[in-house]
C-alpha cells in the first residue's frame, strides 16, 4: 500500500520524532511509506481566520501533491480532519476542484485509526513502564470519531496501564490561533484539562495531536507538575524512552 | 408597506419565492392538515395495565405522588388521607366539572368543599384532568367553565381526581381526542403539567413549589 | 438602550477567569446541566430520531416560513386573538406600549422571555412609566440586581446562594431583617411571597412563546415554576412576544420539538408546565385574559433565511451548547457582552449588533465542536462562526499586523522551497535560545504563550530536513 505521510507543520517544525515513529507503524503495518516534499500545511490558519482565498489556494496545492497514492495520513486529527472534511467545503462549488477534494477526502487519514481501520493493525510491539492517560483531540474525536482506535493499540502496550481522563473529551484550550487571539480563555482551559489530568494519578499523558500536546506539556510544566507529555504515535512506535515533549534533550 | 407585507416580502425575496406560490400554500396546508406524526417513543408499546403503572412511575420520578381507589365514591375520602397525611386544612376549592360529580363530596363532615376559580387563599384545589400521559407522567387539564386554570397554579397543593381510562400513550394521543372533542377551536388554555412547580434557578438546587403548587397528588380512579 | 459591549470581550474575559465565586458557580452549573442531560438522553433510545425529525421539521417551515405564518396569524385571530407584526425591536417595543396604554397598565408581568431582552424592553417601560415585574425566578434576581441574564434558560446560573441572600436582604427591605435565608428553599419561599402579591397587581402579562402552532393559532410556553402562566392567567392583558422562526406545523411537531427541548436544556423529561394559549378566555370561562396578543418580531430574521446563516434559525433555545461550551464554561455569558451568549450567541450576536461590534465572540471559539455535538437541531455552529469570521476577513476588518502576518504565513506557505528553508530559521533559533533546556519561559515575540506556559522547543532539524537527508522517499 502506497501511503503518503502528511506530517503536518507542528511536527515538521516542533518534534520530528513523531513523523519517525508514524513511519515506523505504517512500515510495519506493511506500508510503502512517501513523505513528498511539496508540503507545508493544510491551511487551517487561513480557512480558520476568515481568509478562504488562501485556504482554498492551499488545499489545491495540498490536493496536486497528495494525489497518486493510496491514502494519506497525517499523525493529526485536526489536519486530517481538514483534509477529509473541510476541503470539501472549500472547493465543493468548484468544478474544477469539487471531484479531487473529495477524492483526498475519502483517502486521508488519522494515524492511529488508519492503522485499525484500514490496516487491520490490532496490536503494536512496543513497551512503556508507566500509567498513561488520553486526551482526545477535538478534532479527531467529533470530526473523524476516533476514540477507540488509540485506546485499543495502548491496550497492547507491555507494562503500560492505561487509566481513563475524566472529560477526555473536553477541549484542552489550544484551538490553533485561538490561544493566542483569546490567551486568557485558552489559559482557563489549559488549567482545568491539567487539573484533570493531575487527577488521574498517571505519570504520562498521550494525545494524537501536537497542538494540544504543546498546550498540555506547557501548561504542566509552566506548574513544575511532573507529568510525561508525549504524542501517541511515540508511545506506540516503542519510543517512549526518548525525552518527552519540554523535556531536556 | 405595513410591517406585515414589509416583512413577508422580506421573507419570500430572501427564500427567492416568486409571490404567493399557490402550489406551496397547498402543500403547507396538506401538511398541517395530516396532523403527521414524527417518532413516539417505544416506551409506552404496552398493554393499559403497565400504562398506567409506568404513568405512576413517571408521576413518582418528578416529585408527584399518586394513589389509587377503586371507584369514585372513594376519592373524597383519599383526599382526606392525603390532607391529613400531610397536615393540611380540610377545605378545598373543587372544579366545576361535572366529571367530578359522581363523588359524594357532600357526603364528608369533615371535608370542607367551594367551588369555583382559585382565590388567592384558597390552600388545596382539587381538579379532574382531561387526560394524562404515561410517556412522561404530564397531566393534560384543558380550561373551561368546568377547569378554571387558576386552580392549578395558585394553591399550595394540587390533587387531580383521574379516571384510569384517561391515561394515554402519548402527547399524540391526547392531541387527537381533543380535536375530537373542540373541533377547530382549542379551549383556551391547555395545561400539561409535568409533577409539582420547582425552580433550579439557585445554585440548580431543585426547590418545589416556585410559584405553582408545591405538592401535587394524582388519586387514580380505577375503572368501574 | 440594551447596548453591546462584545467588543470588550478580552477585557471582560481577562476579569472573568479570575472570579472565583463566577467559576463556582459556573462549574457548579455545566456539571448539573451536562450530567442530567446525558441521564435523560441514555433513558431515550430515540432521541438521536427525533433530532433528525426535529431538524427536518425546522427546515421545512424555513423554507415555506410566509405561509406558516400567515396561517398562524388567521387561526389565532380566528381564535379571538390580535396578531402584529414588528420589523424591528423599536417596533415590537411600541407595539407593547400601545396595548399597555389601551388598558392603562402601571405594572406589567413578564414570564421568561429572551426576546423582551433582545428588544430592551424592560428599560423601554420603566422610561414610559410602566413598571416591568420579572416573575422567574433568576430573572426576578437579576432584574433587582440589574444585570443581564448570564444564560438563556438559567438567568442566575452565574450567581452562588450567598450572593441571592445579599440582594433579597438589600431589596426586601420590608422584611424581617433576622429572618433566616440561608438555603435556596428559604430564598424560593421568599420570592414566591413577594411576586406572588404583584401577580394580582398588573393589569398585562407578557411572555414569549417556544413555539407557535400554525394549525391553531396558538403560542406555547414551556417552564418549570409556573410563573409564565400565573403572568398569563390572572392580568386581563396576554401578549406574546415571539420571533418568526417559532411557528412549527402542528401539534405533534411541537411534541417532538418538546421531547427534545427539556432533556436537551436541563435533563428533564418534560418541564413541569407546558402551556398551549389560543386566543383570550372564553365567554363562558371564570378565569384567563380578556385580550391575546401575539408580536411576531423580525428584527433581521426574514435576512437569515437563503443565507449561510438560515440554520441557526433552528435553534429552540435550550442552552445545550453553551453548557458544553468550555468557554463559556470558562467566562460566563456576561463576557459575551450582549443578550445571547455561548455558542448560539456567537453567532447570533453579529447578526443583531453588527459583525463590527460583536466580531470577537465568533473568533473566540476553539472550534472543539462540542456545542454542535449536543445541539438538538443539529445546528453546525462552528461553521456558522466560522462564516462570520470569513465575512469579517472578507469585508476588511481584519486589519494591521494580523493580516499583515497571515497573509505572509499564507504566501510562504503556498512555496515550499521557500518554506523549507524558512522554517528552518525558527527552528536554529528556538534550539539555540532553549539550549540544553527542553523548554522556553519567554518568549520576546510569544508573550500570549508563554504568560500562561512554557513553550516547547524544537527537537532540532525539521522532520523533512531529516527525512531528506537520511535519503526517505519523497516523491
Amino acid at each position: 500500500m502506497q501511503v503518503a505521510l502528511f506530517v503536518t507543520c507542528l511536527v515538521d517544525l516542533f518534534r520530528p520524532s513523531v513523523g519517525f515513529a508514524a513511519v515506523k507503524l505504517l512500515e510495519n503495518a506493511g506500508c510503502e511509506v512517501t513523505v513528498p516534499a511539496a508540503q507545508t500545511c493544510c491551511g487551517q490558519p487561513a480557512y480558520n481566520s476568515g481568509d478562504r482565498a488562501d485556504a482554498r489556494a492551499i488545499a489545491k496545492q495540498v490536493i496536486a501533491t497528495f494525489e497518486g497514492y493510496d491514502h494519506v495520513v497525517a499523525p493529526s486529527g485536526s489536519c486530517a480532519g481538514m483534509l477529509r472534511k473541510h476541503y470539501q467545503a472549500l472547493l465543493g462549488s468548484d468544478p474544477a476542484w469539487a471531484d479531487r477534494a473529495a477524492a483526498l477526502a475519502s483517502r486521508s487519514h488519522e494515524l492511529t485509526s488508519f492503522l485499525t481501520d484500514v490496516c487491520g493493525v490490532d496490536q503494536v510491539d512496543a513497551a512503556y513502564a508507566g500509567t498513561i492517560t488520553y486526551h482526545d483531540s477535538c478534532s479527531g474525536l467529533r470530526e473523524l470519531d476516533v476514540q477507540k482506535q488509540p485506546r485499543a493499540l495502548l491496550a497492547t502496550v507491555r507494562d503500560a496501564h492505561l487509566r481513563e481522563l475524566p472529560g477526555a473529551n473536553v477541549c484542552c484550550g489550544f484551538g490553533g490561533t485561538f490561544c493566542v487571539k483569546y490567551p486568557d480563555v485558552s489559559n482557563r482551559m489549559a488549567e482545568d484539562k491539567a487539573a484533570d489530568i493531575v487527577g488521574t494519578g498517571a505519570d504520562t499523558v498521550l494525545a494524537g495531536d501536537l497542538g494540544c500536546l504543546m498546550q498540555i506539556a506547557g501548561k504542566l510544566q509552566r506548574q513544575g507538575v511532573n507529568i510525561k507529555v508525549r504524542h501517541v504515535a511515540e508511545v506506540l512506535a516503542d519510543q517512549g524512552a526518548d525525552p518527552a515533549i519540554g523535556e531536556a534533550q | 408597506m405595513s410591517s406585515r407585507q414589509d416583512i413577508l416580502g422580506k421573507i419570500r425575496s430572501s427564500l427567492g419565492a416568486e409571490g404567493t406560490s399557490a402550489g406551496k400554500r397547498a402543500a403547507v396546508e396538506d401538511r398541517i392538515k395530516t396532523h403527521r406524526r414524527n417518532t413516539v417513543p417505544a416506551r409506552t408499546d404496552r398493554t393499559p395495565a403497565d400504562l398506567q403503572k409506568l404513568f405512576a412511575e413517571k408521576v413518582t420520578a418528578v416529585h408527584g405522588t399518586v394513589a389509587t381507589v377503586d371507584g369514585m365514591a372513594a376519592a373524597p375520602e383519599a383526599v382526606l388521607d392525603y390532607l391529613r397525611q400531610h397536615n393540611l386544612p380540610a377545605q378545598v376549592i373543587l372544579a366545576p366539572d361535572p366529571s367530578l360529580d359522581a363523588a359524594p363530596w357532600a357526603d364528608s363532615k369533615l371535608l370542607e368543599t367551594r367551588r369555583g376559580k382559585a382565590d388567592p387563599d384558597d390552600q388545596v384545589s382539587v381538579t379532574s384532568a382531561v387526560a394524562a400521559v404515561a410517556e412522561s407522567g404530564t397531566l393534560i387539564a384543558t380550561s373551561g367553565p368546568d377547569h378554571p386554570s387558576t386552580l392549578n397554579f395558585l394553591p399550595e397543593t394540587h390533587i387531580v381526581v383521574l379516571p384510569a381510562g384517561r391515561i394515554a400513550k402519548s402527547y399524540e394521543d391526547v392531541w387527537d381526542q381533543l380535536r375530537a372533542r373542540h373541533g377547530a377551536e382549542l379551549p383556551r388554555t391547555i395545561n400539561m403539567i409535568t409533577g409539582p412547580s420547582r425552580s433550579g434557578d439557585i445554585e440548580q438546587t431543585l426547590t418545589l413549589g416556585a410559584h405553582g403548587p408545591r405538592r401535587l397528588h394524582v388519586i387514580i380512579v380505577a375503572d368501574a | 438602550m440594551n447596548e453591546a459591549t462584545a467588543l470588550d470581550f478580552n477585557k471582560n474575559a481577562r476579569s472573568a477567569v479570575k472570579d472565583e465565586t463566577l467559576r463556582a458557580a459556573l462549574q457548579r452549573g455545566g456539571a448539573h446541566f451536562q450530567g442530567n442531560r446525558r441521564a435523560a438522553i441514555d433513558t431515550l433510545p430515540e432521541f438521536d430520531r427525533l433530532r433528525d425529525e426535529g431538524r427536518a421539521i425546522k427546515d421545512e417551515v424555513l423554507e415555506n416560513l410566509d405561509h406558516y405564518l400567515e396561517i398562524f396569524e388567521t387561526n389565532a385571530q380566528a381564535a379571538g386573538g390580535s396578531v402584529h407584526w414588528a420589523r424591528d425591536a423599536a417596533e415590537a417595543r411600541n407595539i407593547v406600549l400601545d396595548i399597555c396604554r389601551s388598558v392603562d397598565a402601571r405594572t406589567v408581568n413578564k414570564g421568561k422571555t429572551m426576546i423582551a431582552e433582545e428588544i430592551g424592553l424592560n428599560e423601554f417601560l420603566e422610561e414610559n412609566d410602566i413598571r416591568p415585574v420579572e416573575t422567574d425566578l433568576g430573572e426576578y434576581i437579576i432584574q433587582l440586581r440589574h444585570e443581564r441574564p448570564s444564560h438563556i434558560i438559567a438567568p442566575a446560573v452565574h450567581l452562588t446562594k450567598g450572593q441571592v441572600e445579599q440582594t433579597f436582604r438589600k431589596e426586601h427591605d420590608d422584611l424581617d431583617p433576622n429572618r433566616s435565608l440561608e438555603e435556596p428553599i428559604e430564598l424560593v419561599a421568599e420570592a414566591r411571597q413577594v411576586l406572588r402579591q404583584k401577580y394580582f397587581e398588573a393589569e398585562v402579562g407578557i411572555t414569549g412563546a417556544n413555539f407557535l402552532i400554525a394549525e391553531t393559532g396558538s403560542s406555547v410556553i414551556v417552564t418549570n415554576e409556573g410563573n409564565g402562566d400565573l403572568s398569563q392567567i390572572l392580568p386581563r392583558v396576554h401578549i406574546v412576544l415571539a420571533s418568526l422562526e417559532k411557528v412549527v406545523p402542528t401539534l405533534e411537531d411541537a411534541s417532538t420539538l418538546m421531547r427534545l427541548l427539556a432533556r436537551s436544556a436541563t435533563g428533564q423529561e418534560m418541564s413541569v408546565y407546558t402551556t398551549v394559549s389560543t386566543g383570550p378566555r372564553r365567554a363562558a370561562d371564570l378565569d384567563g385574559p380578556e385580550q391575546y396578543h401575539v408580536i411576531l418580531l423580525d428584527n433581521g430574521r426574514s435576512g437569515m433565511l437563503g443565507t449561510e446563516f438560515q440554520d441557526m434559525l433552528r435553534c429552540i433555545r435550550c442552552g445545550a451548547c453553551m453548557n458544553h461550551c468550555p468557554v463559556y464554561q470558562s467566562v460566563g455569558g456576561h463576557t459575551y457582552g450582549w443578550v445571547y451568549v455561548g455558542p448560539m450567541g456567537a453567532v447570533l450576536t453579529p447578526q443583531f449588533v453588527g459583525v463590527d461590534t460583536a466580531n470577537h465572540l465568533p473568533n473566540a471559539s476553539s472550534f472543539c465542536g462540542r456545542c454542535e455535538e449536543v445541539c438538538p437541531m443539529r445546528i453546525p455552529l462552528p461553521k456558522m462562526m466560522r462564516h462570520w469570521r470569513e465575512q469579517a476577513f472578507e469585508g476588511g476588518q481584519v486589519t494591521g499586523i494580523q493580516r499583515r502576518a497571515l497573509k505572509l504565513w499564507a504566501y510562504v506557505a503556498q512555496r515550499p522551497r521557500l518554506y523549507h528553508r524558512l522554517a528552518r530559521l525558527p527552528v536554529g533559533v528556538l534550539r539555540r535560545l532553549a539550549g540544553r533546556r527542553g523548554r522556553l519561559r519567554s518568549l520576546p515575540m510569544g508573550t500570549a504563550w508563554t504568560a500562561h506556559r512554557d513553550f516547547p522547543a524544537p527537537q532540532g532539524k525539521t522532520f523533512q530536513e531529516q527525512w531528506a537527508a537520511q535519503g526517505g522517499r519523497t516523491a
